[in-house]
């Protein structure tokens, strides 16, 4: 969906211009609204700064309970692109301005993020050939980070805090049951902390013709065992459909071996696949806090809705994996 | 379907189809963009509405026998009792229990997601495609 800077857009853009310092803000486009946030890109003129395509992320207060909050988002996009890891130029943010929410302004990357078109079309063939190993080397960047000056959530007990979000909702799942005994059992030995990007998959990454361009929305980062995100990029929903584990593209042994060399650190396949199996079972649980966004009335949405029912394609997805 | 009720037909399922039928034809014919997308979603919503209210009731008896096969009531027995530990000289058991009601769901939220997972299905009513509400949270 896009608009443009119609007047339906001129209060933002005006708020924009005012928050941004800039001479003018132009062809504000909507690219996607969701219940926790939105997303615009627009044509920036400053004084003496040629005109630019930049992108607005609003959040919407309260929107999601886990996020973090714009300004931890800014400072991990300045201390990545330090890193070496493929982000956006954090351009600034703030918490209101007139903007109408939290909001974050970064330079707009050229891309895809559309899984399907990134695995199916042939403009990204190349891309595709390349993109397990570039997300090794983008992932072994973000967890080289030292994130101890931001404030970011992390968990004492991983599977007691989704286990207490799953009974916070009253509905009885025994093959997410099955999952959690499972899990428990095999917790891998948590060794190395850090910085844990935790939503790195297709939808999330702005993929060029010659491979991964960018990492986007870090409003899920958290302190915790790095190999969650290697593991997140293999589930299966994560795949859209692709043949092989690593998002629909890449064998486990090429994700390994590339995070292996550019981080140093060798992960043993086990602990690659708890970690999916973690993803698996976190992915179902998300799909039930959507639904449940659209049953309790906070943001009452079809899209939502539909959702709930997907939970039953993670609880096969996990039983395969557990069993 | 409407057998010990007292509706004339089109019966609830032959309803939600033909409400599908309308969204899915006419309007997503007349609509593009996020509509269109929205469009997809609702008739995937109401093909498993119209599943569910075929096969729920035949469904619901398979349930009720495989989970009093184990002891239990309901799944809110059975989970509780996964989570004490109570099963896990069961695991087998009880593992084939939930695959089998995991299934039956999948039968009517998404049967073409049982194809792909190498699940066999036989063909049912409507059609299960590529669930577009596989966007991102």
């Amino acid at each position: 969906m896009a608009h443009d800077s119609s007047d339906d857009t001129r209060p933002l853009a005006d708020a924009l211009c005012r928050a941004l310092d800039l001479a003018e803000v132009a062809d504000v486009r909507q690219l996607s609204g969701g219940a926790s946030r939105q997303t615009f890109t627009f044509t920036a003129t400053g004084d003496d700064l040629p005109a630019r395509r930049l992108v607005l992320q609003r959040e919407r207060p309260g929107g999601t309970e886990r996020a973090v909050g714009v300004a931890a988002q800014a400072a991990i996009l300045r201390v990545a692109a330090r890193a070496g890891a493929p982000v956006p130029a954090l351009v600034d943010h703030g918490d209101d301005d007139g903007i109408g929410g939290p909001w974050l302004v970064t330079e707009h990357v050229e891309g895809e993020t559309i899984a399907r078109r990134i695995l199916r079309d042939e403009e990204y063939r190349d891309a595709r050939s390349v993109l397990t190993v570039q997300c090794a080397a983008a992932l072994a960047a973000i967890h080289r980070i030292d994130c101890t000056s931001i404030e970011l959530p992390e968990s004492d007990d991983i599977l007691l805090d989704w286990r207490d979000l799953m009974d916070g909702y009253g509905h009885p799942h025994p093959a997410f049951e099955l999952a959690f005994r499972w899990l428990a059992d095999r917790r891998p030995p948590s060794v190395r902390r850090g910085l844990v990007h935790g939503d790195f998959r297709l939808g999330n990454l702005i993929v060029d013709g010659s491979g991964l361009a960018a990492v986007l929305d870090w409003e899920l980062a958290h302190v915790g065992d790095p190999i969650e995100d290697l593991g997140w990029l293999c589930v299966n929903a994560w795949r859209f459909g692709g043949s092989e584990p690593v998002a629909g593209v890449g064998r486990y042994d090429e994700l390994l071996d590339a995070y292996e060399t550019a981080s140093g650190v060798a992960v043993d396949p086990a602990h690659l696949r708890w970690w999916e199996t973690f993803g698996t079972l976190r992915w179902g649980l998300i799909c039930i806090t959507q639904s449940e966004a659209h049953r309790q009335g906070r943001h009452r949405s079809v899209e939502l809705a539909a959702i709930g029912r997907r939970v039953c394609e993670n609880e096969l997805d996990l039983l395969e994996l557990v069993t | 379907m409407t057998h010990g009720q007292p509706h004339d037909t089109p019966t609830a399922a032959e309803l939600v189809e033909a409400a599908r039928e309308f969204i899915e034809g006419e309007l997503a014919a007349s609509v593009d963009g996020r509509l269109a997308f929205l469009c997809r979603v609702t008739a995937n919503v109401l093909a498993t509405a119209q599943r569910e209210l075929v096969l729920g009731p035949a469904q619901a008896i398979a349930h009720a026998e495989r989970l009093g096969s184990l002891g239990f009531g309901d799944d809110v027995e059975l989970a509780a009792a996964i989570r004490s530990g109570e099963l896990d000289d069961r695991l087998v058991d009880v593992t084939a229990v939930v695959r089998a009601a995991v299934i039956d769901k999948l039968r009517v939220a998404n049967p073409a997601y049982l194809e792909r997972s190498g699940v066999g299905v036989e063909p049912e009513v409507g059609h299960g495609d590529d669930n577009p509400a596989g966007a991102a949270p």
